[in-house]
């Protein structure tokens, strides 16, 4: 039992696929300016990648090792496919925002990384805990970047004002770095410090 | 016309470039720059994977995929353009797969450094990415030769230029936690924000 509990809790601190396995970070930039965005995008990686893990988990006794990645990004490219069908069926809004952001879900490095390292390797009920954990992970590090982002960057959260800016009449000068990408990756560094410091045996030795 | 390619291939490296001013391709970016031994390796890579698919990619939009672009076989009306996503990803795919095969073979010891991450290039969003790019601004056969490898050198200068800085970084005193990819990040956070400078220039 406390094996299960494992593989589904550990990718969120012990193993997060972005602070720890350095997996799908072009997403965890380009997405989490707002929160709203930051919720949709997490909530369908969480769906494509439990359901590719298990598929190639089904398949993983059938391919060669020579067609795997071909075999592997067909099957994430379908997935993603009937994710932004779905975005766009019941949340036509928020899948104009996102639409780019949910192509890219293919090249997110997340999903071939756990098919590769884990699914393939492993049976189904094991692949979608692995693909639930994962998931989860990638979406603690979305919040946590797209709360401080859009908190400082624009005064907001969801959209409500928390700030008023002084352009309507406040107190709060919005700090515009936190909109640029490259805040990110800096929000990102701090949070592996906070982890790190939490948790010492994940330091790196060099 | 020379200069048109020349300053496009400059432009596809500093001012455009896919890591630092995109942000494409990170989770590679940031993993495979330990060592500028492996990271010249891995640029290498990107700079023949991107290469080779861009042209490819660019050949099928232009006489399958477009618009009106089958009416050498009398098909005017027919517009493929939908497909362009997994058209892409599986020329991308099968160049990475034959790749691998090659450098297995061949360089067996480039093969084994770089690992999980050769794989990985096919989901590189930088690869991806070139192609759309490409795409939507609508490059012939010629300049997407240019922008392919200009985009592939940028990320390649941009991952050598990391590994260095690591390093460097590796004789200096940083914070327990903070040791290696927490001021990875940080330090690429930095990177990015001095690429911004070019951001401006035109050519």
């Amino acid at each position: 039992m406390s094996k299960y509990k494992n593989i589904l809790l550990d990718p969120i601190f012990n193993d997060n696929p972005i602070a720890r396995q350095i997996l799908g970070i072009c997403s965890a930039l380009a997405v989490t300016s707002k929160l709203e965005t930051s919720i949709v995008m997490a909530l369908a990686v969480i769906f494509v990648l439990t359901f590719s893990n298990l598929a190639v988990s089904l398949i993983r006794n059938h391919i060669s090792s020579s067609t795997r990645i071909l075999i592997e990004m067909t099957i994430i490219a379908s997935l993603v496919i009937i994710a932004d069908q779905i975005i766009k069926a019941y949340a036509f809004d928020i899948s104009k925002q996102l639409s780019v952001y949910v192509g890219l879900i293919i090249t997110n490095c997340i999903l071939m990384g756990r098919a590769e390292a884990f699914a393939l390797k492993n049976p189904p009920t094991l692949s979608i805990l692995d693909g639930l954990g994962n998931g989860f992970g990638y979406t603690f590090i979305l919040l946590f970047v797209g709360f401080f982002r859009e908190l400082f960057g624009s005064g907001k959260l969801l959209g409500y004002t928390i700030f008023t800016l002084n352009t309507e009449g406040g107190w709060y000068n919005p700090n515009g770095l936190f909109l640029l990408s490259p805040s990110a990756f800096i929000i990102i560094g701090l949070f592996i410090w906070f982890v790190r410091t939490w948790k010492p045996e994940q330091v790196e030795e060099e | 016309m020379l200069e048109h390619y020349l300053s496009l291939f400059v432009k596809s490296i500093f001012i455009e470039n896919m890591a630092l001013a995109f942000f494409l391709g990170m989770c590679t970016f940031l993993a495979v720059s330990k060592r500028v031994e492996t990271a010249i390796g891995l640029g290498i890579a990107v700079v023949v994977v991107q290469g080779i698919t861009m042209p490819v990619n660019n050949l099928i939009y232009h006489n399958v995929l477009k618009e009106g672009a089958l009416s050498w076989i009398g098909l005017a009306n027919v517009d493929l353009s939908f497909l362009g996503l997994v058209t892409y990803i599986g020329v991308i795919a099968s160049m990475v797969q034959i790749l691998e095969m090659t450098l297995d073979k061949f360089v067996p010891k480039l093969y084994n450094s770089l690992g999980i991450f050769l794989p990985l290039i096919t989901v590189n969003c930088a690869i991806l990415g070139g192609s759309l790019f490409m795409v939507e601004r609508e490059y012939n056969f010629a300049e997407s030769v240019t922008f392919g490898f200009g985009s592939g050198a940028g990320f390649a200068l941009a991952v050598i230029a990391l590994a260095g800085i690591r390093e460097k970084l590796r004789y200096s005193n940083i914070p327990v936690g903070l040791r290696g990819l927490g001021i990875t990040f940080i330090t690429t956070g930095l990177m990015a924000i001095a690429f911004m400078l070019f951001s401006g220039i035109q050519l």
